[in-house]
């Protein structure tokens, strides 16, 4: 696949010096990244309109969703109201929370100047802030993409998700682990920037972790109150289906949620990273960690928008701040560009990357069988 | 009334988390969104260049003085753009809709979308009037109003205002237009003139050959104008050569001008440098001439802001290291700790600012 790009053997060794497990040249790295770097700007050049038309439409779907849905549900002691109320809550949390929420506070909509569709005030609907999520996320997990050690979303601070994470007897307990993190996972998420693990090493002070601790329980109180509390009781006599309602949803969302986001970073064929590997690295080896450490979910519209195109989630982790709707767009290109630099372009459909997710999480919850012979004869 | 709306918005607040029950409520009218909106309700061509847009606000509207500006927000290829226009309908209350008057001028962006697009049932967003371009309260003394080109807008404003609340006044309104065709308002003062005894007096610059503003002719056309409060609105040029005449008659006092646009000096060769924003951990590259304002802008901040010409002050950002400089003036100044008026200062090399 590589042969007609004329390879030199010793720069190839170069670049394996550099860790990174493709076969190419400095140079052709640098020729990649100039690639996505003209891509990405030809993209973001064409913003207009349309695009403040889709997100603003988004945002109104959403809010009809919402409003019908738990309109529904106060007439949830008929089952079909129920299901159907608890399903329309259910989508219109996941819209909120993927499409929009994730989306805007990355800055993907920060072009159109507008203050209530902005990075720096957009609040979402669960109970992480958004301002703690930006450090944790933002700036944490997408620049530190799967370097181990770095990057906190390896694993969570909880599992164990890279043969690179040492292994410790607590890992047997990681399929259970995991499922409780899937189910509870907005708590997690706001839990995830506290850093308990460093705090236990005494690497981060108490107080800072308590200050911290203190500002998630003023979002998590409001959003308590307003699912559990006061729409229930609005509901007068029929609280309980309101509330179990308003759980069932909250979980639906944990749940799609946390599928969509171990997609993106732990399916078979992404590659993880040392701190070593990204010494010195530069804006073309960074696009390639990017590519190299996510994957992307087949699927049809649909599915794009209610995984908050994380779907395309090797897109998204090259241009963070690019607006969502123009990933797919982006997609056909990068896939064009992989090809022709011999890259891997993983995209499989959601079972396919989930069943993988899952049975590395089993497999790792192990220590390592053997050390891996592929990566010494290579 | 109050007192049971408040509870009851207090409660919607807990319900709609975290956002506002206007973001719901906008669903029903855009006007019942958060924040001051308006709804164009009628879109009036003044000229072949000129607009005039009645605009309806919503319930936060807290009114304008005749001779103040609005600032709109407009969303022109999905992007936001503020601008200050006068209000030109004279007073408006609270329940009032206003009109402010645009002029599509050379290379504006926004002036010329309007002057294109805009149509009734567009919803624009708003600021609260502001200004000190305005008559003072009580009994009136003797007025001059010297104006040129869309810097009719707010005197227009004044005018209407006189009329319609009746109030006595001495008028002498000097008006420089071009030609007959851009001659705002032209029929409206003829017509109040007449009904109110106004002496108001149009000079066709091109059209007749006209002179401009200058000593003698002022002393010709009113020659009490040293006993009248006068108000200049108009171009850069007719600004400084009204501002020195009554400068040098040391009637600064009685003198009262609005500015439309800043008037940036083109300083020669001034570099820029790399703006560093810190609190937000963003920085960019910006050119010796462009306000930080919108450098900030582009790098993805809404720095909080007012009219972006310099004069109010409500872009004030602390200053953390570097020197900028005023674009008003040319002059190259801070230290840090100083306070900048980042709509009119450019970078003057590499600059923190506390953002």
């Amino acid at each position: 696949m590589t042969a007609s790009l004329n390879l030199d053997k010793n720069m190839i060794a170069a670049a394996r010096a550099r860790r990174l497990p493709v076969d190419l040249t400095d140079e052709q790295v640098q020729q990649f990244g100039a690639e996505i770097e003209a891509l990405r700007k030809r993209i973001m050049d064409s913003l207009g309109e349309k695009d403040a038309r889709y997100i603003r439409r988004m945002i109104k779907t959403q809010r009809y969703l919402e409003i019908g849905g738990r309109g529904l549900l106060f007439a949830g002691i008929l089952p079909p109201a129920w299901l159907a109320g608890t399903a329309m809550l259910g989508v219109a949390k996941i819209l909120e929370n993927m499409e929009i929420g994730h989306n805007v506070i990355h800055g993907q909509w920060d072009w159109m100047r507008d203050p209530e569709i902005h990075s720096s005030k957009w609040e979402w609907d669960n109970v992480c802030p958004s301002d703690q999520w930006q450090h944790s996320h933002n700036y944490m997990h997408h620049k530190w993409t799967n370097v181990v050690g770095m990057d906190r979303d390896v694993g969570y601070g909880i599992l164990r998700m890279s043969e690179k994470q040492p292994w410790h007897p607590a890992y047997l307990a990681q399929p259970v682990t995991n499922a409780l993190l899937a189910t509870f996972f907005q708590w997690g998420v706001a839990l995830h920037d506290v850093e308990f693990e460093r705090v236990r090493k005494g690497e981060k002070s108490f107080s800072e972790a308590w200050g911290q601790l203190k500002h998630i329980g003023k979002k998590v109180r409001k959003q308590v109150i307003k699912d559990y509390v006061l729409f229930p009781l609005l509901a007068g006599p029929f609280f309980l289906p309101v509330l179990a309602g308003n759980i069932t949803a909250n979980l639906i969302r944990n749940l799609w949620a946390y599928m969509i986001i171990f997609c993106g970073h732990f399916p078979d064929g992404v590659e993880d990273f040392l701190p070593e590997d990204i010494e010195n690295e530069d804006k073309a080896h960074w696009y390639l960690r990017q590519l190299l450490g996510s994957a992307n979910i087949e699927g049809g519209p649909l599915m794009h928008i209610m995984s908050g195109n994380l779907s395309h989630q090797m897109e998204h982790h090259l241009f963070p701040d690019m607006p969502s709707n123009r990933y797919a767009e982006a997609a056909k290109e990068v896939r064009a560009i992989c090809q022709k630099y011999g890259l891997p372009y993983n995209s499989k459909p959601l079972h396919r990357q989930f069943g993988s997710v899952l049975a590395k999480v089993m497999r790792l919850s192990l220590p390592n069988r053997a050390p891996k012979q592929a990566m010494v004869s290579a | 009334m109050t007192s049971v709306l408040r509870p009851l918005t207090r409660f919607g607040h807990w319900l709609a988390t975290p956002l506002l029950p206007e973001s719901y409520l906008e669903l029903i009218d855009p006007l019942l969104g958060a924040g001051l909106r308006g709804r164009i309700e009628r879109v009036i061509r003044e000229s072949a260049d000129a607009v005039s847009l009645e605009i309806r606000p919503n319930s936060r509207w807290q009114g304008a003085r005749a001779g103040q500006y609005v600032r709109l927000g407009v969303d022109i290829d999905g992007v936001r753009h503020w601008r200050c226009y006068s209000v030109s309908s004279g007073n408006a209350s609270r329940d009032d809709s206003f009109t402010v008057t645009v002029r599509a001028i050379e290379g504006g962006h926004v002036s010329t979308w309007l002057n294109h697009y805009a149509r009734a049932g567009m919803v624009l967003m708003l600021d609260q009037a502001a200004g000190e371009f305005v008559l003072p309260a009580g009994e009136l003394p003797k007025l001059l109003f010297i104006t040129a080109g869309s810097g009719i807008t707010p005197v227009m404003g004044m005018l209407r205002s006189l009329a319609a609340t009746g109030r006595e006044a001495d008028v002498v309104h000097l008006h420089y237009s071009p030609d007959e065709a851009s001659n705002l308002f032209a029929d409206d003062r003829r017509g109040l003139a007449l009904t109110h005894g106004w002496n108001s007096l149009t000079r066709l610059t091109r059209s007749r050959g006209d002179q401009h503003f200058s000593a003698d002719q002022l002393q010709t056309l009113c020659p009490d104008w040293r006993d009248r409060l006068a108000y200049v609105c108009g171009p850069q040029s007719l600004m400084d050569s009204v501002s020195a005449h009554w400068q040098s008659a040391g009637l600064n006092e009685q003198l009262k001008q609005e500015n439309f646009r800043p008037a940036l000096k083109t300083v020669a060769a001034g570099a820029g440098g790399e703006v560093r924003f810190w609190h937000s951990e963003r920085a960019a590259e910006a050119a010796g001439d462009k306000p930080l304002l919108e450098v900030a802008e582009q790098a993805g901040l809404l720095p909080k802001h007012g009219c972006r010409m310099g004069i109010c002050q409500g872009c004030l950002v602390t200053l953390k290291e570097g020197q900028v400089r005023d674009l008003t003036t040319g002059e190259i100044f801070g230290e840090a700790g100083d306070m900048v008026r980042i709509c009119v200062c450019a970078a003057a090399g590499n600059v923190t600012l506390d953002l």
